[in-house]
């Protein structure tokens, strides 16, 4: 009897682990509060989003140096930046790779990266890897609007920059912009989700 | 009809025969052109209606896990009524600089064409609508079967997969 309960605890176990193993990204849906974060960004200055007592709310960019989606959109999370942080709305990059299985994200690259470029926002480190799969972010780049409400983070919008992942003039639906547009005038954005291309989450 | 008439007559419907087979073989040619296409012209790539299975595989040259398994589906292809394509995501502006060179090096034996349209939020959910856009990510079917994997595979889960979809045609 004392066998069969063991290998019936056993089971349960084994089974529940397996369940969460294949579900690992669930993440945020619409309507969802994220979590705040602190994590470091290429100054070495820890940032969370409770830092900004004046934003309205975030764009938060998972988003890294080695993706040539992330590549092809970096001038384009710049401009978003600059157009929204004076409006409330600041971009936080963070990248979520594992340096060990992608050196080219380590942070020595991350904060040349930062500075070639020009970077107007932080851009954070998900140390240990534990704030993207809060998110379920599974790709790079992978956006998530925020909404301020009081003192908590409320996803608005999750998933592309615009519809054009190639070149930035031929988009003509900037899904970001329009989702930021909408909360400012006190609005639900129209669209809430999109999905595209991008380079998987380099994990250990 | 004499001799030599006859003879240049079979070689040049021998020269013919050669030609309609080449479009089979053109990765191995030195000049080939890649399909470049939107969904509409994918889409019957992707409901094929005959005794094959098809795995069709989204990659690019710049997704690592993606080239390190392209060995498998090369693999793969081999076997008798399976047919790999291979639909790249390479950008459109790259066909030339790193797509074709890459084909060229690797001796890509599986038929590959080419996703051209940027708008990936049109036509992701398309293919599968639990696809969250992350390649690797590959599709096997055949007249009674189709499964969306958005994942790697080892050659053994690979071949494990594929061998369903055969046992089941034969079934």
């Amino acid at each position: 009897m004392k066998t069969i309960k063991v290998l019936l605890i056993v089971s349960i176990v084994i089974s529940t682990s397996a369940f969460i193993a294949t579900n690992p990204n669930e993440g945020y849906k619409i309507g969802d509060t994220a979590t705040d974060f602190q994590l470091k960004g290429v100054d070495g200055k820890m940032v969370s989003m409770s830092d900004y007592l004046d934003a309205k709310g975030f764009i938060v960019i998972f988003t890294c140096n080695t993706c040539p989606y992330s590549v092809r959109y970096e001038d384009r999370i710049i401009a978003l930046d600059k157009k929204y942080k004076e409006k409330g709305f600041p971009v936080i990059a963070i990248n979520p790779n594992d340096p060990s299985v992608s050196t080219g994200d380590n942070f020595k690259a991350m904060q040349k990266r930062a500075k070639d470029k020009g970077f107007t926002f932080p851009y954070l480190v998900d140390e240990g890897q534990k704030i993207y799969p809060q998110y379920g972010a599974n790709k790079t780049p992978h956006v998530f609007v925020l909404n301020k409400e009081i003192d908590l983070f409320i996803v608005t919008y999750i998933g592309a920059i615009d519809n054009n992942s190639y070149d930035a003039r031929s988009a003509n639906i900037k899904y970001v912009e329009d989702a930021v547009e909408a909360l400012m005038v006190g609005k639900t954005p129209q669209v809430t989700t999109t999905v595209a291309v991008g380079c998987a989450i380099k994990k250990r | 009809m004499n001799m030599l008439e006859k003879v240049f007559l079979i070689l040049l419907i021998l020269a013919f025969a050669t030609c309609k087979s080449d479009p089979e073989k053109r990765n191995e040619s030195a000049n080939f052109e890649i399909e470049q296409l939107n969904y509409q012209s994918l889409k019957p790539i992707l409901y094929k209606n005959d005794n094959k299975t098809y795995v069709v595989n989204f990659w690019a040259t710049w997704c690592k896990p993606c080239v390190e398994e392209l060995p498998f589906f090369e693999k793969i292809n081999k076997i008798k009524n399976v047919k790999v394509i291979l639909v790249s995501l390479d950008f459109p502006d790259q066909i030339e600089s790193r797509l074709v060179p890459f084909i060229k090096e690797k001796n890509i034996q599986s038929k590959v064409v080419m996703m051209i349209d940027p708008d990936q939020n049109s036509w992701i959910p398309k293919i599968n609508k639990e696809w969250t856009g992350a390649i690797p990510a590959t599709l096997i079917y055949n007249s009674n079967k189709r499964k969306f994997y958005e994942q790697s595979f080892s050659y053994e889960q690979l071949q494990k997969e594929v061998t369903k979809f055969i046992n089941y045609e034969n079934n």
